[in-house]
């Protein structure tokens, strides 16, 4: 009977693969967007502003206070009472993108503050501009401290991803759940599935990992 | 545009709500418990001496982390009956969430107790304190200092995964919202209900988790 069952499996193997290829798709078009708008929610974030800084801050809030599904089904639902009727695959990619934008905004925040008061103060004092300072000194030291939880983002997102084949978006989570229908054998569909995701998501974690080791080693050479 | 919005039907669903809400509350602290355990055995098994339970702990450890947790949860909850073991939603739903963070437990406590540094075990055994002084009064309270807001943090996500348990239709919060949808077709009023009362749980967490912080660099100093 297994033999049957994983024959039924390599049968639909390319339907897997395709649904793989959809979560790439998904988590990696999100990842692009979110870490655009999180950078600059970030930056903003660690600004001194008094108007944006709250409201950003709030909004961060509401995003990590609530389950992704009910996000994911507030903008599929709820958009379209504002007149934007969208398919499955743009409100999943906005609903993700969304989600890493905040995550991403408070690590750029946090990477930001973390570079010494004297260093934006020696930049000033050589008479670099708000945005010279951001490019040339602010950002490239913060990296050291943005780059290793951003890549563990990355892994945390291609996660989350499997959520939005709740409202129907044919990633490989929605493949394994449509399989099981036919071939049922949780355990071989689901494990299969797990496989795909492990195969992407433990190399990123070693490389933050090391990363982390690396960028925390310059750290310590640094103050000695 | 939502002019539509409906208070009156929230008021009519609210008792659904409120029970749901305390099925939330009741199916987090269940996984919160498992996890708990399942992190310190895991824990104490990785930095244990006996390699073959290091190796397995890791493998536990590693490959939660890389899997999401709606598709473990498939996997129990398809996979465990074709094994012949039937166990309810409910049980279903506690043992993938405890699973889960179990592992991400396990990584907390390990950062806690390797952040102890050895002398302050020598310096309590130079001071002839026995092996359960030497717990109580030198490791676990720096221990738990250290552990208690990562493993607050931890409670928030598990109470926000717990929204996924509504996937295999056990009622709690989000399905509240799904069942609103499907009787009144009133997404809006009802995830958005389902909403708040998660952020209720959030900022509780959220105050306490600061609370333990604040102690935490009291402790320090």
């Amino acid at each position: 009977m297994w033999s049957f069952y994983i024959e039924q499996l390599i049968h639909s193997l390319p339907f897997f693969l395709k649904g793989l290829w959809m979560t790439i798709a998904v988590s990696g078009l999100s990842l692009l967007a979110g870490t655009v708008i999180g950078f600059i929610w970030g930056i903003l974030r660690a600004s001194r502003s008094r108007f944006v800084k709250p409201l950003i801050g709030a909004w961060v809030d509401v995003v990590r206070g609530t389950p992704f599904l009910v996000q994911v089904f507030i903008i599929f639902f709820l958009l379209p009472e504002f007149g934007i009727q969208l398919e499955a695959f743009p409100a999943a990619v906005i609903a993700l993108s969304n989600l890493a934008a905040c995550f991403i905004c408070e690590i750029v925040a946090a990477g930001i503050q973390a570079v010494p008061a004297g260093q934006r103060e020696a930049a000033t004092s050589t008479g670099l501009n708000g945005v010279q300072q951001l490019r040339y000194v602010i950002l490239p030291q913060s990296m050291r401290i943005i780059l290793p939880p951003l890549v563990g983002q990355f892994v945390l997102l291609i996660k989350d991803s499997s959520v939005v084949s709740a409202i129907g978006v044919m990633d490989v989570t929605r493949v394994g759940w449509l399989t099981v229908q036919r071939v049922p054998q949780g355990l071989l569909v689901f494990g299969l599935v797990a496989v795909l995701y492990f195969v992407i998501c433990y190399p990123l974690i070693r490389i933050s990992n090391s990363l982390e080791k690396r960028m925390s080693a310059g750290v310590t050479q640094n103050k000695m | 545009m939502l002019e539509t919005f409906n208070f009156r039907v929230i008021i009519e669903y609210l008792p659904l709500f409120w029970s749901c809400f305390l099925a939330t509350l009741w199916l987090s602290t269940a996984g919160l418990l498992g996890a708990l355990v399942i992190g310190t055995l895991a824990c104490g098994m990785r930095i244990g001496r006996y390699k073959p339970l290091a190796i397995a702990a890791s493998a536990y450890i590693e490959s939660i982390r890389s899997t999401p947790l709606l598709v473990q949860l498939f996997f129990f909850y398809f996979g465990l009956p074709s094994l012949g073991i039937r166990l309810s939603e409910a049980t279903t739903g506690i043992l993938a969430l405890a699973l889960n963070s179990g592992a991400y437990m396990a990584e907390i406590i390990r950062a806690g107790i390797q952040s102890i540094s050895y002398g302050q075990v020598e310096a309590a055994v130079a001071s002839g304190l026995n092996y359960f002084q030497r717990m109580r009064h030198i490791i676990l309270p720096q221990a738990i200092g250290m552990t208690l807001p990562p493993m607050l943090g931890q409670a928030i996500v598990l109470v926000k995964d717990s929204a996924l348990l509504s996937l295999i239709s056990l009622p709690e919060l989000t399905r509240a919202g799904q069942i609103m949808t499907s009787e009144r077709f009133m997404p809006a009023e009802g995830f958005l209900t389902s909403a708040l009362f998660y952020l209720l749980i959030y900022y509780i967490l959220k105050g306490l988790t600061h609370w333990s912080q604040k102690r935490l660099i009291y402790m320090q100093t």
